[in-house]
């Protein structure tokens, strides 16, 4: 393959593909390199794909795109051991055009959204592994692939390969992350009854909901649970900060089946049958983690550039968004005829503009917070399920004396002081 | 248990799942005797979520075949001794969902 391209693309996950999209539908000369048999086969994503970004790049793809259910409703459940209490909020705008975001089943999704991209123009290669950049000058100038003679060259190559981005990390652009900077998620699809699942979550035809699960799902460990309704599927999965794993020395795949057994949580999965299990690492580091976004013929783009915001759940979206600005950028400096850092650093400038750059921002320090005092987690959840259970529970006892026991249940004065201080430093963390 | 899910040993769980393993292993422990020596609670066999390291009496076996490439043991790993790369093009894991 002697041909040069104007863009090499390492990844086709949300990010990469974008990427190739906008860059292929401007006329650009694209390949999109992809290592599993298709593209999707090595992408996990616990399942909410939001609208806007994806409409950014094909407006109304909803039309078209295979997607499990719009979400009209989001939950999150304070979960202890025999208890939860549960926020949620129910829009039936979200049932409507142009919806908030979806449940989607990536393997399918992302095959389809890079047939799109092959549609604008772009030259999708399955099955094949970038090795490392090819480096002249002290700039990139190409790929080289575990293909026989399969070195690929281009003016720049984006780098889209995902959490596990072996190539930005041999470019000297970030160490290896460390146990606390990812978090190691485990999900399971399981198959029921299209009708169950409306019944059981109350929900019409075509509306979906989603589970955001604290507390007990993670055994107090930093993390989430959650719970997805696909059109004739659930996914369930819970992750934690891999260090937090290793900490308590848990099985990923046991805490799996904790969450599943929940007494609370396994009336929603009654029945249902595993069809798939998945395991996948989610860059959580957040701000402080980027690692250097470009340099000389490279950019580095959604997982692999650490865009996720842990606290929202977002990163698909991140991802397309990051994308989008790259190809924006590839293409000006086509314009120029310059593809130094000094014309590519307009990709980074556009990211941290925008909501990407702003949101990791807002929560750089979140993640790390609440992994240093797990008091959140372990002792606060259940006692607001405690005050939730007194004040709710009628056993003729007065409700100021039901106050009182839930004040007294907050412990001495001095665990009150702290408690009060925890609370303004989450407040602080997130504001 | 309560019959609602089969599928809860990781060997049924990973029956759920296509791999088109490589005859040549992708995942590499460096040095077993630091795992023998250094390292008392063998911590990849435990949070690796597809029981790819096992530990057998003195060394470490190493199933690629089962592996899910999330890139935890690389990262995991408290002495940096597991070389970890993708498997060859269209090896590996095939998800088919998620």
């Amino acid at each position: 393959m002697s041909e040069k391209f104007d863009c090499i693309v390492v990844g086709a996950g949300p990010a990469g593909i974008s990427c190739a999209y906008e860059m292929a539908k401007s006329g650009l000369n694209v390949v999109l390199i992809e290592r599993g048999e298709y593209p999707g086969s090595k992408n996990v994503m616990g399942g909410v794909l939001y609208r806007k970004m994806m409409e950014d790049i094909i407006p109304e793809f909803y039309k078209e795109a295979p997607l499990e259910r719009p979400v009209v409703e989001q939950r999150f459940m304070m979960l202890d051991k025999q208890s939860a209490s549960t926020f949620s909020y129910k829009g039936l705008e979200w049932a409507e055009e142009p919806y908030n975001n979806f449940t989607v089943l990536r393997a399918k999704f992302d095959q389809w959204f890079a047939d799109q991209a092959v549609k604008q123009g772009a030259l999708l290669i399955n099955e094949t592994v970038v090795l490392e950049c090819i480096v002249e000058n002290g700039k990139v100038i190409g790929v080289k692939t575990d293909r026989e003679a399969g070195e690929i060259f281009a003016d720049v190559v984006v780098l889209a390969d995902g959490v596990n981005s072996l190539l930005a990390k041999s470019l000297g652009f970030h160490k290896e992350f460390r146990p606390d900077e990812v978090a190691l998620a485990t999900m399971e699809i399981l198959k029921l009854d299209k009708k169950i699942i409306e019944d059981r979550f109350n929900l019409e035809p075509n509306q979906g909901c989603t589970f955001e699960i604290f507390g007990d799902a993670t055994k107090g460990i930093l993390g989430t649970g959650f719970l997805y309704t696909n059109k004739d599927s659930l996914s369930i999965g819970v992750g934690t900060l891999l260090s937090g794993m290793i900490k308590k020395k848990i099985k990923p795949y046991e805490l799996l089946e904790y969450v599943k057994n929940h007494p609370i949580i396994r009336p929603y999965i009654q029945g249902s049958e595993p069809i798939e299990y998945l395991a996948h690492l989610i860059p959580e580091g957040g701000y402080h983690s980027m690692p250097k976004v470009c340099d000389n013929g490279v950019l580095v783009i959604g997982d692999a550039a650490q865009l996720v915001n842990a606290i929202h759940r977002e990163g698909s979206n991140m991802a397309m968004t990051s994308g989008k600005y790259a190809a924006e950028t590839v293409l000006l400096a086509k314009e120029r005829g310059d593809y130094s850092v000094r014309t590519l650093d307009t990709y980074r400038m556009k990211l941290m503009g925008s909501f990407v750059g702003q949101d990791l921002k807002k929560y750089k320090d979140a993640t790390h917070h609440f992994d240093k005092y797990p008091q959140y987690f372990e002792q606060y959840i259940p006692m607001l399920n405690r005050a939730a259970s007194q004040m709710f529970t009628v056993d003729g006892t007065s409700k100021w004396d039901k106050q009182k026991k839930i004040w007294n249940d907050l412990g001495s004065n001095r665990e009150k002081l702290k408690m009060a201080r925890d609370i303004l430093r989450a407040m602080k963390v997130v504001k | 248990m309560s019959g609602v899910t089969k599928a809860q040993t990781i060997e049924e769980k990973q029956y759920l799942v296509r791999f088109n393993a490589d005859t040549e292993s992708h995942l590499h422990v460096l040095d077993h005797d630091t795992c023998l020596s250094k390292c008392p609670d063998k911590i990849c066999t435990i949070f690796c979520p597809a029981e790819v390291y096992k530990w057998e009496d003195i060394r470490m076996h190493v199933g690629y075949e089962g592996c899910h490439e999330c890139g935890s043991c690389r990262i995991g790993c408290p002495h940096e001794n597991i070389k970890w790369v993708y498997p060859k093009g269209g090896h590996g894991i095939v998800f088919r969902l998620g």
